[in-house]
């Protein structure tokens, strides 16, 4: 450990940084403008640095580090290209407030500016998708920009910061001090809620008849899913999540409704529709979320809790507006519950619902289903499994079928909707939580985005259930295209010319497996959920054409919800 | 409606940016915008005037405060406040027409500050709506050129205490 006051390179005090944020684990990939850096890690005994195939790997692996462990992920690349291919992965983190520090190479300080060799404007190119970015220009400056990176990913509203480093800061030399304490002027998180909002919130929850609470990641991420739990039970209200919110409530309880919003279960969006006080915690009405925002539940009394003041009245005017953080507000809003809500004939109005339009899926001709495969992983698991998503069907039926039971176990991309996530950032939650099951789920297409990533699982002996959900369809855009575009399936028919996933899988060195039959699926999983020290790859070949449904199309309302195929002659 | 908005920044590299970054990305428009510096070494003012509906100023409200260099955002739109902008004025001069800008320049309180054979360049400084009538007149002559700096404004009376209300020590 290298002592405050002593004179230190930048590419010290980097890592002197690091060592003092407690990182365990660096995603990177080395080039000419982090040089200095990489000759420093050589030595270095106090974390891991994961060698990913590509950059975009990298973030996304740091995002996946920081959903399943609730800590901030870290990346480090070259200048250029090395920058710029982690922009995707910045805007990913950045819709779905991932907190990453990505430290990105520059060149020299005196060839700023001039077209260098790999040279590219990252922090200007980032500034619209990172929560805040800095050029560092004077080693001076190294430490305590690290120090403010650290503390902007991780407070208030998550997300990803870059800190581009010119290769001569880094080789320069200065007096080494890691300040204690941040103090930002213009940054000032609010954690704990208006006292008065939050007393009025309690008592609008208490008099309403048919409440709902509608939870987002937030509640994820400020680790509030114990309170939820609490004051759900302890007032007998029905709970929804988003996307992002799934595991923030265990699916399996009586009182969740599953998900909601366009590819939401049927009595979810039914309550949405008809409940009188509804009560976001953590979520942002997304368009996803809403359809049709004039349409979107038009009933009821609005109670908004956000840490970020900008998610208020954004997309949707709310009557209650609390900023603050969840786990705050939802503490004294339990507290301030003198009385409780007679929701017994809500619940039982939400059962009919659910028996009325139950999720189900053609289970009787032989032919291999997403849902059933879902349908058996979560059996096996128990709903326990840390299960990362791509981006499609496979994603909606995902967050259909399987029950989670915990938060920090639904890792998925759902503002961006990134093809090409599932694979990194399930290296990065394996890294995170090792005695966890960590299995990644993908449709042939997104899979394929940043297959090389197999290289990394396959050499850090990653136990990760690599489960290819292949279709031979880019599914999800071919049901919009069956849906709303003429049929016409234009560019989405992969079939053909699709690799043998398998082979792929053993080109890796990793033991791989296919199946088309339902009959097969347990025996597979059983054997891939064995195993406890490398990746297993499982393709999944399903039917071609089926759709997800329930689906309130784009810019909808709950009235047009189609609950069915509406042409079942194209049902393959 | 259009709104003035005053924004303090760190007096940062890329400050600037940030705010023009949020503005173009969100959507949201910018009328004019100024920025300079103040009392205070390391922080910049930005003036901005921007149009919308209630919501939309309560957004680019909240979006410049979500800003990590922004220190303080103000909405002045309802303040009493004092709003300046200043113009330079390139007129032709028609034959004979001298006198008559020099009027007109008086009664807006102009400066001549450059002068040829065939164009004079008027300065005024004003509210904006004063501006606009001097270029109106001055259209009659033929304009050249315009520049005009963007609102610049402060709240009348008693000073915005950003220095408490930030805790800011300078």
């Amino acid at each position: 450990m290298k002592n405050s006051g002593q004179v230190l390179a930048g590419a010290d005090i980097f890592f002197e940084c690091l060592r003092q944020e407690k990182v365990e684990y660096i995603f990177g990939y080395p080039g000419g403008a982090v040089l200095k850096i990489y000759e420093h890690l050589y030595d270095v005994d106090f974390l891991k640095h994961i060698l990913v195939r590509h950059e975009q790997g990298a973030v996304h692996a740091a995002e996946g580090y920081a959903k399943a462990s609730g800590k901030v992920g870290v990346v480090l690349v070259t200048s250029g290209p090395g920058a710029t291919n982690t922009v995707t992965g910045i805007a990913d983190a950045y819709m779905d407030s991932v907190p990453i520090v990505v430290f990105t190479g520059q060149v020299s300080s005196h060839l700023i500016g001039n077209d260098a060799f790999q040279e590219a404007d990252i922090v200007g190119i980032t500034r619209p998708v990172t929560k805040h970015n800095f050029l560092v220009r004077d080693v001076k400056e190294l430490a305590s920009t690290i120090k403010k990176a650290f503390f902007i990913a991780a407070s208030g509203r998550p997300g990803p910061v870059v800190v581009d480093l010119p290769k001569d800061v880094i080789a320069a030399k200065c007096q080494f001090s890691y300040p204690e304490e941040v103090d930002l002027r213009g940054y000032k998180p609010t954690y704990k809620g208006h006292t008065n909002q939050i007393k009025k919130a309690a008592e609008v929850i208490a008099k309403a008849k048919r409440p709902l609470l509608y939870v987002g990641g937030g509640v994820i991420m400020s680790g509030s899913s114990e309170e939820l739990k609490i004051f759900a039970r302890e007032n007998k209200l029905p709970v929804t999540m988003t996307l992002q919110g799934l595991g923030a409530y265990p699916g399996t309880d009586e009182l969740s409704l599953g998900m909601l919003g366009m590819h939401g279960t049927y009595w979810a969006n039914r309550a949405v529709d008809s409940c009188d006080v509804l009560v976001s915690l953590g979520a942002r009405f997304d368009d996803r979320v809403t359809g049709k925002v004039d349409t979107f539940c038009t009933k009821a009394y609005k109670i908004h809790v956000d840490i970020d003041p900008t998610a208020i009245d954004k997309n949707v005017v709310v009557d209650l507006p609390i900023v603050g953080d969840v786990k705050h507000v939802l503490a004294e809003l339990a507290a301030e519950m003198t009385n409780k809500p007679d929701t017994s004939a809500w619940l039982a109005q939400i059962n009919e619902w659910r028996e009325e339009c139950p999720l189900s899926y053609e289970d009787k001709d032989g032919k291999l289903r997403t849902e059933y495969v879902i349908d058996r992983i979560c059996e096996k698991t128990n709903g326990d499994a840390v299960i990362v998503t791509d981006v499609g069907q496979h994603q909606m039926w995902t967050a259909q079928h399987y029950k989670y039971n915990s938060p920090r176990s639904n890792l998925t991309s759902g503002g961006l909707g990134t093809m090409g996530f599932s694979l990194p950032a399930s290296i990065g939650a394996a890294f995170a939580v090792p005695d966890r099951t960590v299995i990644s789920i993908s449709g042939d297409g997104g899979f394929q985005m940043n297959i090389q990533e197999l290289t990394t699982a396959a050499a850090n002996k990653l136990p990760i259930k690599i489960f290819i959900i292949n279709n031979s369809f880019l599914g999800m855009v071919r049901q919009w295209q069956e849906l709303f575009h003429q049929e016409k399936f234009s560019f989405t028919d992969l079939g053909a010319s699709n690799p043998d996933f398998v082979k792929v899988g053993e080109a890796f060195g990793i033991e791989s497996y296919a199946t088309s039959d339902p009959k097969e699926v347990d025996g597979l999983l059983d054997k891939a959920l064995a195993v406890k020290d490398r990746p297993v790859l499982i393709e999944f070949k399903v039917v071609k054409a089926d759709m997800v449904f329930p689906m309130i199309p784009s810019g909808a309302s709950i009235s047009d919800m189609m609950v069915k195929r509406l042409n079942p002659k194209r049902m393959t | 409606m259009k709104h003035t908005i005053s924004v303090l920044v760190e007096n940062h590299f890329g400050a600037f940016d940030r705010v023009a970054t949020m503005f173009s990305g969100k959507g949201f428009n910018i009328r004019s915008i100024s920025i300079g510096e103040t009392e205070i070494e390391e922080i910049s003012r930005m003036t901005i005037v921007t149009e919308g509906d209630d919501q939309i100023i309560d957004q680019v409200v909240k979006q410049l405060n979500r800003l990590i260099d922004t220190i303080k955002v103000v909405d002045l739109s309802f303040a009493p406040r004092v709003e300046r902008e200043l113009a330079l004025i390139k007129v032709a001069v028609p034959k004979g027409a001298m006198e008559e800008i020099k009027n007109i320049c008086d009664i807006f309180r102009g400066n001549i500050v450059d002068i040829t054979n065939k164009s004079i360049t008027i300065e005024v400084t004003g509210p904006p709506d004063k501006i606009d009538a001097a270029i109106n007149l001055m259209s009659a002559f033929g304009i050249k050129e315009i520049a005009r700096s963007g609102i610049v404004a402060l709240k009348r009376g008693e000073q915005v205490r950003i220095l408490k209300e930030k805790n800011i020590t300078t």
